[in-house]
C-alpha cells in the first residue's frame, strides 16, 4: 500500500516538476511547483513525518508560493520567450543530472542507514510518542542553538527587507509613518 | 473490522458528511436572508413554502438552470478550475471535524480499535488542526486563480485584496491558536475538546482556560478569513461589483457562494471545538448521561450544532450591524493590534503554564 501510494506521487512529483521546467508562462510554472510542494508533503506523509507534512503545506504551498502568484499577477508577466539552447546540454545534461542525483542519493542513504526496509516502516516508530513531540525535544535541547540562531536570521532578513524598502534608507518611526500618510492621501 | 468494512464505512461517512453540509450552506443562506431581513425591518424570503423555507431548494435550482456563460478573454483551464479549488478546499476540512461522541461507533459503545473508527468524525488524526489550517491556507488559490484568470480589473483587484487579506489574517489566526494548544499538548481537536471539558462551561478554554482574548483574536481574523462583513473589501460590491467571482456566472458563481459559506461553517466548528467545549454539555456533570444509546450518541450533537449555530447567528448579526473597513485600517487594524496581542496572549499563556 506505502509502496504504490509512494510511486503514485513520486510520479506526481516528477511530473510537476517537469512540467515547471517545459511551461512558458509563469503562472503555470507557478501552479506546477505547487503540486510538486503538495506531493512532497504526502510523501512525508508516507513516512511518519506528519507534523513536516502539515508545515510544508502550510509554508510553502500556503504562504510562499501564495507570495509568488501575487506577485507573477501584480506584475501581469507575460509568457517568457524560449532559446533553443545547445543540443549536447540536452543530449549530455539530462542524464547526467540524473545520474549525480541518483549517486548522492545512494550516497547519504547508506551513510545514514536508511535501506529500503526502514523506509517503508516509517521513520518514526516510538509507541505513544506522537512525530510532533519526538521534533519538539529534539529542536529545544539538541539543536537549541541552530534553531535560535536561525530565527535571528530570519529577523535580519525581515529588517533587512523593510531596510530596503524605505525609500531614503532609514526605518525610523516618524519617516514611515510619514510615508503611509502620504500614500493615504494618494489612495483618496 | 477488515480494512474493507473499513473504507465502506468511511465513504458511508464522507457521503453523510457531504449531503449534511451542502445542505447546511443551503439554510445557512436562508438563515442571513431572513435575519439580515429583521435586522433592517423587513420579512426576507417568504414566499416560497411555509416562512420561506423552501427558498434554498429554489434558489439551488435557478443556479444550475441559469446559462453558463464563459467570458471570451479568460484564461480557460484556470477560469474552470478556480471554483472547484474553492469549493473543494471548503469541504474537505470538515473531514477532521469530531461532532459527537467519541466512544460510539459500529456496533454501539466500542472501544477505538486499530482503524480508529467513530461514527461522529470523518478521520482521527493527531495533527487534526493544522489540517484545518493547512486547507484553508491552499483555498487561497481558488479565489486568487479565479481573479487573475477571468482577465478583468475588478476581478484581478478583488483576488489582490483578497490574497493580501488572508495571507496577513492567516498569522494571528495561527497565533491565536497556540495559547489553546499549550493548554492542551496536543494539535488532535479530540484531545483539545477533552482536556477542557472536565466541568462544563466554567472550564471552557474561552473562560476558564483564560483564552477570552485569543478567542476574540481568532473570531476578527475568522471574518477576515473567510471574507465576511466588516472584511468583505475582496467582494465590496459598491467599489469591485463582485470582486473576483465578477465574471462568474451561474453554477460557478454558486460553488464560490457555497465556498464561502461553507468556509463559515468550518470556522464555526472550529471555534466551537478550540473555545466552547467542542460537543461537551456546559452544564458538565450535572446532568447524568444518558442511559439510552440513541440518546447518548444525539445529545452531544445537539450540543454541537447549537454552538456552531450561535456562531453563524453571530456572523449575521455581525455583518447587518457594522460597516466595511477601509482598506488601509485592515491592514493596520491586522499586523498592529491583532498579531501582537496574538503574542501577547502565547506569552502570557506560557507563563501561566509555566508558574501554575
Amino acid at each position: 500500500m506505502h509502496l504504490i501510494l509512494f510511486f503514485v506521487f513520486a510520479g506526481f512529483c516528477v511530473a510537476g516538476a517537469v512540467n515547471l521546467l517545459l511551461q512558458s508562462h509563469p503562472i503555470n510554472s507557478a501552479l506546477a511547483l505547487i503540486v510538486v510542494m503538495t506531493s512532497l508533503a504526502v510523501l512525508y506523509l508516507l513516512l511518519g513525518a506528519e507534523f513536516l507534512a502539515a508545515a510544508q503545506i502550510i509554508v510553502y504551498a500556503g504562504a510562499i508560493m501564495v507570495l509568488f502568484t501575487f506577485v507573477i499577477m501584480l506584475l501581469n508577466a507575460g509568457c517568457e520567450a524560449r532559446t533553443l539552447g545547445s543540443r549536447a546540454a540536452r543530449a549530455v545534461g539530462f542524464p547526467a543530472v540524473v545520474a549525480i542525483l541518483a549517486i548522492i542519493a545512494t550516497v547519504i542513504l547508506n551513510a545514514q542507514g536508511l535501506g529500503v526496509a526502514r523506509l517503508a516502516d516509517g521513520l518514526t516508530n516510538a509507541k505513544g510518542q506522537t512525530n510532533l513531540e519526538q521534533l519538539g525535544k529534539v529542536l529545544f535541547t539538541d539543536l537549541l542553538l541552530p534553531f535560535e540562531v536561525t530565527s535571528v536570521l530570519i529577523l535580519i532578513a525581515i529588517l533587512g527587507a523593510v531596510a530596503l524598502a524605505s525609500h531614503d534608507g532609514s526605518v525610523e518611526q516618524g519617516t514611515v509613518d510619514r510615508e503611509h500618510r502620504a500614500e493615504r492621501t494618494g489612495d483618496q | 473490522m477488515t480494512i474493507l468494512q473499513f473504507v465502506l464505512w468511511s465513504v458511508l461517512k464522507v457521503a453523510v458528511v457531504t449531503v449534511v453540509m451542502l445542505l447546511a450552506v443551503a439554510y445557512t443562506v436562508l438563515l442571513e436572508r431572513k435575519l439580515v431581513g429583521r435586522i433592517q425591518n423587513r420579512w426576507g424570503p417568504s414566499r416560497v413554502g411555509p416562512f420561506g423555507l423552501l427558498q434554498p431548494l429554489v434558489d439551488g435550482a435557478k443556479s444550475f438552470l441559469k446559462e453558463d456563460i464563459i467570458p471570451t478573454g479568460v484564461y480557460r483551464p484556470l477560469y474552470l478550475i478556480a471554483p472547484i479549488i474553492a469549493l473543494g478546499c471548503a469541504l474537505i476540512s470538515i473531514g477532521v471535524v469530531p461532532f459527537g461522541e467519541p466512544s460510539v461507533g459500529p456496533g454501539g459503545l466500542v472501544k477505538p480499535d486499530e482503524f480508529h473508527l467513530h461514527f461522529f468524525q470523518i478521520a482521527d488524526v493527531n495533527i487534526g488542526l493544522l489540517i484545518i489550517l493547512g486547507i484553508t491556507s491552499i483555498g487561497v488559490y481558488g479565489i486568487a486563480l479565479a481573479g487573475w484568470s477571468s482577465n478583468s480589473k475588478y476581478s484581478l483587484l478583488g483576488a489582490l485584496r483578497s490574497s493580501a487579506q488572508l495571507v496577513s489574517y492567516e498569522l494571528a489566526l495561527g497565533l491565536s491558536l497556540v495559547g489553546v494548544v499549550l493548554r492542551a499538548g496536543s494539535l488532535n481537536l479530540r484531545v483539545i475538546v477533552e482536556q477542557q471539558a472536565t466541568g462544563g462551561l466554567p472550564t471552557w478554554n474561552i473562560f476558564g482556560g483564560g483564552q477570552i482574548l485569543a478567542f476574540f483574536i481568532y473570531l476578527t481574523a475568522a471574518y477576515a478569513e473567510t471574507n465576511r462583513s466588516p472584511f468583505d473589501l475582496p467582494e465590496a460590491e459598491s467599489e469591485l461589483t463582485g470582486g473576483y467571482h465578477t465574471e462568474y456566472s451561474s453554477m460557478k458563481f454558486a460553488m464560490f457562494f457555497m465556498a464561502e459559506y461553507a468556509n463559515m461553517i468550518t470556522v464555526g466548528c472550529v471555534a466551537t471545538l478550540l473555545f466552547l467545549g467542542g460537543w461537551t454539555s456546559p452544564l458538565g456533570d450535572l446532568i447524568p448521561p444518558p442511559q439510552n444509546l440513541l440518546v447518548h450518541a444525539l445529545f452531544p450533537i445537539f450540543w454541537f450544532v447549537l454552538k456552531v449555530f450561535a456562531f453563524l447567528f453571530l456572523y449575521v448579526w455581525v455583518r447587518g450591524t457594522l460597516p466595511r473597513f477601509r482598506y488601509d485600517q485592515l491592514m493596520n487594524f491586522g499586523w498592529r493590534w491583532l498579531m501582537p496581542l496574538a503574542m501577547l496572549n502565547i506569552v502570557a499563556t506560557s507563563l501561566w503554564l509555566a508558574y501554575r
